[in-house]
């Protein structure tokens, strides 16, 4: 609507000059000094992206290989080796951090939405839940270093998943509360109407009028988590070989994996961690088209 | 799908007593769950103010809560900790990301609402918020393999030749190290990583904004300029400072892409250019193979950042309400 506004004059009136007429020059020079600055920046803005995704597919496609996925982290200086360990860990914390969030932030946002939509502890959880959205994730680290591995004496996989998992609840909370704010009450008054208890309203008639979004909140929040490494840097920690069954002790992971082998000074080390941050990467946008994907079509539904 | 749902709800009405009350029952810690689902958001909140609290005691009592933000030495092997370097180190990146990253935020919010043709707008858009997604490790590897580099290369190695010997610009622009990693890179880095966030609330608030306004101003014939200048940024000014601290709140707490890049020097230096630390960094990079004294120091400058961040954040957030209840 705003293009057609300041674009259709200049279609009309094609000479310049006869667009302008008698238009002080210097608000002709704001004008088009304002214009000439904001396309520059959005050319800049694109043209970054643009030089970091390619520089990253550019070094990690150069740097894949078949060994990657079957082999684990090679020693320092030793040629070959893969990720695999890397690879397999990451996806487990991931998995295992969404799986303790899912629950939490689900209740927890249909708590703020169904049950106490305007009461006062109900803003206050918002609130706070909005800050600790933007919370730095390092202090996050040193929170679970302190309850989950100083005790215990031992980096664990269970306490990776424990950082990654409080990182993921303020995202689940709030998409689901926006997800179930968005039903229409009409349907939960027709619920309530044939008899049916808030829990039977909000499991079987809102959750599943909401079931696009939340899965989509979901989804985001396993893209938040993916790339994640500084509350993995003290809880999970990393490892070099195939990590214990029962997750102590430190669990190999890819973001850890490629902090440690970029800053290494060994050839063969940074060539895998470009593997791996093209990996990570990939898979992260993946995840955030498929959730835009998803939100597109409940929209058009 | 509801024809289904109808069904079930209505099994519910004509079921045993002994049913109902399993039902009532269900229904009750349902309700009792989400509470204490919702009670967790506050405990975490509550648990990380607690445990940095707790574990930066000891270096709070050894060195005083002044004595260890003003103190200037961080001397692993003699034990004595003081935060000024890092803190100054984290305030400067921030402030080198705002003061780039702000007018970029804001140029591309203003070209995506005002200027963009339809076509282009889309895709520019995704292109912003993809960014927001690409992980910070991703940043810190562009920045330390290839922004670094060319930092040295273009900027440090001239800029030497040209301040050297020169009072004050000299102190300040004059890199000892002209490796390209230091505070002013990783402000630069920073900067890159708020602008997709920054840009987008920017351009969803400029987007709310009623579409009279803006055709009022332009019918009474008021250039692109402005229209921003006295009817955009007047609206939207509140919101507007809440969005940069929320950028801000990024850009204090940001850990992995700063370590990279910010050299990792314990001593503050007077130039912008040389390596320095941040606390975030510092506590990244010392951690994992800190003594008792250094991780309690480690835990007060988290504690530190705590304060800082969720001051900046509380704001920020109490700034963007304001509007979206408007």
């Amino acid at each position: 609507m705003t293009t057609a506004n300041t674009a259709m004059p200049e279609t009309v009136l094609a000479p310049e000059e006869a667009h302008w007429g008698r238009v002080r020059a210097s608000r002709r020079i704001a004008d088009r000094s304002l214009k000439l600055i904001c396309t520059a920046f959005t050319v800049l803005g694109v043209f970054v992206l643009g030089w970091i995704l390619l520089m990253l597919l550019f070094e990690g496609i150069t740097a894949l290989s078949p060994a990657i996925f079957t082999q684990v982290t090679p020693g320092p200086g030793t040629a070959g080796g893969g990720l695999a360990n890397a690879i397999v860990g990451s996806i487990l914390l991931t998995f295992l951090g969404i799986a303790i969030a899912t629950p939490i932030g689900i209740l927890a946002g249909t708590y703020l939405a169904e049950y106490a939509r305007t009461s006062k502890l109900a803003a206050l959880i918002r609130f706070i839940n909005d800050v600790l959205l933007s919370a730095p994730s390092i202090l996050i680290g040193l929170f679970v270093y302190t309850f989950a591995v100083a005790p215990l004496g031992s980096y664990s996989g269970w306490a990776g998943s424990i950082a990654l998992a409080i990182i993921a609840v303020p995202v689940i909370v709030r998409t689901t509360e926006d997800m179930l704010r968005l039903v229409p009450s009409g349907l939960r008054e027709a619920a309530a109407a044939l008899g049916a208890p808030t829990s039977r309203v909000v499991t079987l008639v809102t959750w599943r009028a909401a079931k696009a979004g939340i899965v989509t909140g979901l989804v985001l929040a396993t893209a938040r988590i993916a790339g994640e490494t500084a509350p993995l840097l003290f809880t999970a920690f990393n490892n070099n070989f195939w990590f214990n069954t029962n997750l102590m002790g430190g669990v190999s992971n890819l973001p850890v994996t490629i902090y440690q082998f970029a800053l290494s000074p060994y050839g063969n080390w940074q060539q895998l961690a470009w593997a791996g941050a093209f990996l990570i990467t990939i898979t992260i946008l993946g995840l955030s088209i498929l959730a835009r994907y998803v939100i597109n079509k409940d929209n058009a539904r | 799908m509801s024809a289904a749902v109808t069904e079930q709800v209505m099994h519910l009405s004509d079921t045993a007593p002994a049913a109902r009350r399993s039902h009532a029952v269900f229904d009750r810690s349902f309700r009792v769950l989400c509470m204490l689902s919702a009670a967790t958001v506050l405990l975490v909140l509550i648990g990380i103010l607690g445990s940095i609290v707790y574990g930066g005691w000891p270096a709070f009592r050894e060195f005083g809560f002044w004595g260890f933000l003003t103190g200037s030495r961080w001397n692993v092997a003699q034990e004595v900790f003081g935060a000024w370097p890092a803190v100054a180190g984290t305030l400067l990146c921030a402030l080198i990301a705002l003061v780039i990253g702000v007018p970029i935020s804001l140029g591309i919010a203003i070209f995506l609402t005002q200027l963009s043709p339809k076509w282009l707008k889309g895709p520019i858009a995704t292109a912003v918020e993809l960014l927001a997604a690409v992980p910070s490790i991703i940043f810190g590897m562009w920045g330390l393999f290839v922004f670094a580099p060319l930092v040295s290369q273009y900027m440090q190695v001239p800029l030497n030749s040209v301040v050297e010997g020169v009072p004050i610009v000299g102190t300040i622009l004059y890199s000892a190290v002209p490796s390209g990693t230091g505070i002013f890179t990783a402000g630069v880095i920073l900067a890159l990583m708020i602008i997709p966030f920054i840009a987008s609330i920017t351009r969803d608030m400029l987007d709310q904004i009623p579409s009279i306004l803006r055709e009022s101003a332009y019918g009474m014939g008021c250039t692109t300029w402005e229209v921003v200048r006295h009817v955009l940024v007047p609206q939207t000014a509140v919101a507007l400072v809440g969005a940069v601290m929320l950028g801000l709140g990024r850009a204090l707490g940001e850990t992995m892409a700063v370590t990279f890049v910010v050299g990792n020097a314990n001593r503050l230096s007077a130039s912008l250019l040389d390596p320095g630390s941040t606390i975030a960094s510092r506590i990244a990079n010392e951690y994992n193979e800190a003594g008792d004294l250094q991780l309690s120091a480690l835990m007060a400058l988290g504690c530190i950042l705590f304060i800082v961040t969720f001051s900046v954040l509380i704001v920020a957030r109490l700034l963007v309400a304001r509007i979206g209840k408007q």
